[in-house]
């Protein structure tokens, strides 16, 4: 009889551990949940605000920016083929995360791009807007990248931005025949997709087929013209970026608190059924020690 | 010479009348897109002429006008209407397009109705500007207050 209570008392401590976590552990993990849920759904909140404003500013920057590609689709340009000319993409993407798939996809485009230029003999170099992008590309492409822009997706992108871009990278003096813009495109609050417009340099446009019927143009205006074409496409990019981007942060953050909601209700279960058995345990021992009296 | 012309009137249309150029076939209509970064002002709308200041001169565009590509300098945008009406905008910069297709794009970087504008302000802006001239050290700040006195020099002559 004595060695049966001394046993039931050391099994108690030994039981715990082996068997479940303690009330502690599951109390401090439900409070570290609740924390979490509070911040991915304050987080989803300002996203919503955020595209919104962007989806609301989209508008008109579509149909500037379609006015921009205009002439190039209607003109129908397009570089020499055969001649190895020297390729430029943009990657349009952002500098913070949190946002799903949207740095990756852009990235993932970039990448097949450079495989399938460089595979047939071309030069490309890439700038990319948005750090993300350059800690995605640095690894596995660090010699294409020519130019990276920080500081890019707190703010809404203005025109002004999508000058600054547009004018170092004119600076860098690449000589590039043609190239892409690559962003994702907004299609709707679930879904985007990842798209590109083209971008040509001034002597490709002035020596395409088409550029004939286009009358009284000199090296001026058409200089002075493609730059601000070059800006226009990069700014729609960047405004077409930026809405996707918040509409994925949405998404992403609903679908967090979501599942901490779930791990929530889950853990609950766990610690009251946790709590319940060391009720019941104590209350075992309690009563097998006063009939061993 | 007056025999050969009256045997022309006198004889019938059996060969194939003379006629001045033929019209342009489906080019009756202008598309016209009208924008700025934030704002649309025009979108594939049918209008019956535009007027438009370049760096080449200015120059007013009706539909099936000649494709061409211009840039733009500071100044006013007269848009008619096809009921007659004009509207008038102040544009800083831009380019135009005009595609084979009689559609037009007008991209301006910043375009605002001329309602908008208060003259009062241009001309203060404006001497300023002139002052900062005499300051103005190297080629780039002159440029830019050269375009800034350019520009407000536009906004007071549109708003005169």
């Amino acid at each position: 009889m004595f060695a049966r209570t001394s046993a039931l008392v050391f099994l108690p401590q030994c039981g715990q551990v082996r068997n479940m976590v303690t009330l502690k552990d599951i109390t401090i993990r439900l409070k570290s949940i609740k924390n979490i849920q509070k911040i991915t759904k304050s987080m989803k909140m300002v996203a919503a605000a955020k595209y919104a404003r962007a989806e609301r500013q989209l508008k008109p920057a579509r149909v500037y920016g379609n006015g921009a590609v205009a002439l190039y689709e209607k003109a129908e340009i397009k570089a020499p083929e055969g001649v190895a000319n020297k390729h430029l993409l943009i990657g349009v993407s952002s500098d913070r995360g949190l946002c799903g798939a949207v740095h990756s996809n852009v990235a993932k485009a970039i990448k097949a791009k450079i495989a399938t230029l460089t595979g047939e003999g071309k030069e490309v170099m890439v700038v990319n807007v948005g750090d993300k992008l350059r800690n995605i590309l640095q690894r596995t492409h660090g010699n294409y990248l020519l130019l990276s822009c920080k500081e890019v997706g707190r703010k809404p992108p203005t025109f002004t931005d999508a000058s600054i871009v547009a004018t170092e990278l004119l600076n860098m003096g690449y000589e590039f025949d043609q190239g892409a813009v690559i962003y994702n495109r907004f299609r709707s609050v679930i879904s985007y997709k990842t798209d590109e417009k083209p971008i040509f340099s001034i002597d490709t446009v002035a020596n395409s087929e088409n550029m004939g019927i286009y009358d009284d143009i000199d090296a001026d205006v058409l200089r002075n013209y493609q730059e601000f074409a070059l800006i226009n496409i990069i700014y729609f990019g960047m405004k077409e970026s930026t809405t996707s981007e918040q509409s994925a942060r949405m998404t992403a953050m609903d679908s967090a608190s979501k599942n901490a909601s779930e791990m929530i209700d889950k853990l609950t279960l766990t610690f009251n059924r946790t709590r319940q058995a060391v009720i019941t345990k104590e209350l075992i021992e309690i009563i097998s020690g006063a009939a061993a009296l | 010479m007056m025999a050969a012309r009256f045997l022309r009137r006198s004889i019938p249309v059996l060969r194939h009348a003379r006629c001045y150029a033929d019209a342009p076939s489906g080019a009756s209509q202008m598309s016209f897109t009208f924008a700025s970064p934030t704002q649309v002002y025009f979108k594939e709308a049918s209008v019956k002429q535009v007027d438009v200041p370049t760096l080449t001169g200015a120059f007013g565009i009706l539909p099936a006008h000649v494709p061409t590509l211009q840039v733009l300098r500071p100044g006013v945008v007269t848009v008619f209407n096809d009921d007659g009406s004009a509207a008038k905008f102040f544009v800083s910069s831009g380019s135009i397009t005009v595609n084979a297709d009689s559609s037009v794009q007008l991209l301006a970087e910043e375009a605002f109705p001329l309602d908008q504008l208060d003259v009062a302000a241009a001309k203060a802006n404006l001497e300023k500007a002139q002052s900062e001239m005499a300051s103005a050290s190297d080629e780039a700040a002159r440029a830019e207050v050269q375009i800034n006195i350019d520009a407000n020099e536009a906004i007071v002559k549109a708003l005169e």
